[in-house]
């Protein structure tokens, strides 16, 4: 959801929105104000089908529900899983491109450069501070993540384009591959034993049954909160600009027209920074939460010996 | 908007699984891989300059203690020569100095000896002449032998002191 990709590339949202905004001018009430609003909002929301240039509302094929037990799965492809796929092709594209170029050229040059630059950063800002050295060899997945994420946010900001890291159950499965990735590093630093003996808590038996449900609660707000965190910042961030077009139909008037278009151009630039600052919150947030367990292992060592 | 959809949690799930494994392969082995080989050769390079520097140091100092060394043995030269060449001249000049006074001496001493030689000849002649003449001026009578004593004697006092 951009400027340019609602101005230039959505005639139909723009016309129906306008339409509604020309009755706002009679006497209509709450009701064609909901019905611009819905037309606004559906740009955030996932949708059966994508917008593209020229062929305009392109529909996605759709994929009959699968039934495992009694979960329904609807496996259709949706608009952010276009994106996701979108984001995955550039990452895979820009990442090797890279590679490439570093095993290339003795000293880094141009894309290879900067690709380092992040990667380097995320060797030694984010993993090695929190998981030391040892945390090196959970790189490949920390790196995923941090691009991915990037590359996922970056892509709402184009035209035409959607973040899929906008909708909660993009966020939902990264947050649950973090959670697994947390407690893979934690049983694999502490053992399994360690492990299972920390979620006691190191109280007596006789509250177990109190404690240990606390701590397994406990496992899961933390990736719980990555969830929310990422997708409220991505959704936020585009309800923003939503809301700001939103006004020039309200008002239909040319300063306040210019007006919003500055604080969208404006609040484009910090979506900018947002989209790196969240991937860089949602990396080092799940670094913490998977050092905190690989350092628990060596204070649970030395309260087991204690006991 | 904040309905799961469990469809799109697997879809995020496997394209996110997919690339992790890919990229693991394709690029952050090798990026990382290049990234540590060459911190590796930057560190093998930094210690082979701060080597190379330390001794260039070396060399320096020890060059800079030879150029001080071979200073210090030329002003010593010099010195010795300035020393030496005084050392001489005065000699040489001491020597000319007593071989002119030596000089001086001798011919003082000629003269001296001259002088008397010459003295004593004239007094001879003076007398002879004296003799002759107051022979010539006094009588013939006159005893020679006589009155030769009492010319001596005149002679004797007038001559210079």
């Amino acid at each position: 959801m951009t400027l340019s990709s609602f101005v230039s590339a959505d005639a139909d949202t723009t016309r129906r929105a306008v339409e509604g905004a020309v009755a706002l001018d009679g006497p209509a009430g709450p009701q064609t104000m909901g019905e611009l609003f819905h037309q606004l909002f559906q740009h955030v929301q996932d949708a059966p089908e994508i917008e593209l240039p020229l062929l305009g509302h392109v529909h996605l094929p759709h994929i009959s529900p699968l039934h495992i037990g009694g979960v329904t799965l609807d496996i259709s492809i949706t608009k952010h899983v276009v994106f996701l796929w979108v984001a995955a092709a550039l990452l895979i594209m820009l990442a090797t491109l890279a590679a490439r170029s570093n095993r290339k050229n003795r000293v880094p040059k141009g894309w290879g450069n900067l690709m380092e630059l992040f990667v380097v950063f995320v060797r030694d800002e984010i993993v090695v501070p929190n998981m030391g050295t040892a945390g090196v060899k959970y790189m490949p997945y920390v790196l995923t993540t941090f691009f991915y994420i990037l590359i996922m946010n970056l892509l709402g900001l184009i035209p035409y384009g959607s973040s899929a890291t906008a909708n909660i159950s993009v966020t939902g499965g990264l947050a649950l591959i973090a959670f697994i990735m947390i407690q893979v590093a934690a049983i694999k630093s502490q053992g399994i034993a360690h492990y299972l003996a920390h979620l006691t808590g190191g109280v007596p038996w006789p509250l177990w049954p109190i404690m240990i449900p606390i701590e397994i609660l406990g496992l899961f707000t933390k990736p719980f909160a990555l969830c929310i965190r990422l997708f409220a910042n991505m959704t936020g961030g585009h309800l923003v600009i939503v809301s700001l077009f939103g006004l020039i139909f309200i008002f239909k008037s040319y300063p306040i027209a210019l007006t919003t278009t500055a604080f969208v151009v404006a609040i484009n630039f910090l979506e900018l920074f947002v989209a790196f600052l969240q991937a860089y919150v949602f990396t080092m947030l799940t670094c913490i939460f998977m050092g905190l367990g690989m350092q628990v292992g060596h204070d649970e060592h030395r309260e087991d010996h204690a006991h | 908007m904040l309905e799961l959809n469990p469809g799109l949690i697997l879809w995020t799930i496997i394209t996110f699984i997919a690339v992790l494994f890919v990229l693991r392969k394709m690029a952050w082995r090798p990026l990382l891989g290049a990234l540590t080989s060459r911190e590796e050769q930057i560190q093998t390079m930094l210690r082979q300059a701060e080597d190379a520097q330390a001794e260039a140091r070396r060399f320096l100092e020890e060059n800079r203690r030879q150029l001080a060394q071979a200073e210090e043995q030329s002003q010593r030269v010099i010195r010795e020569g300035r020393n030496m060449a005084e050392k001489l001249k005065a000699e040489i000049i001491e020597k000319a100095n007593q071989s002119s006074r030596h000089m001086i001496d001798q011919a003082k001493d000629e003269i001296r000896r001259e002088k008397e030689t010459a003295l004593v000849e004239l007094r001879s002649e003076v007398a002879d002449l004296a003799i002759a003449a107051a022979e010539k001026i006094i009588d013939a009578n006159l005893d020679a032998l006589k009155h030769r004593k009492i010319i001596d004697d005149i002679i004797k006092d007038i001559r210079p002191s």
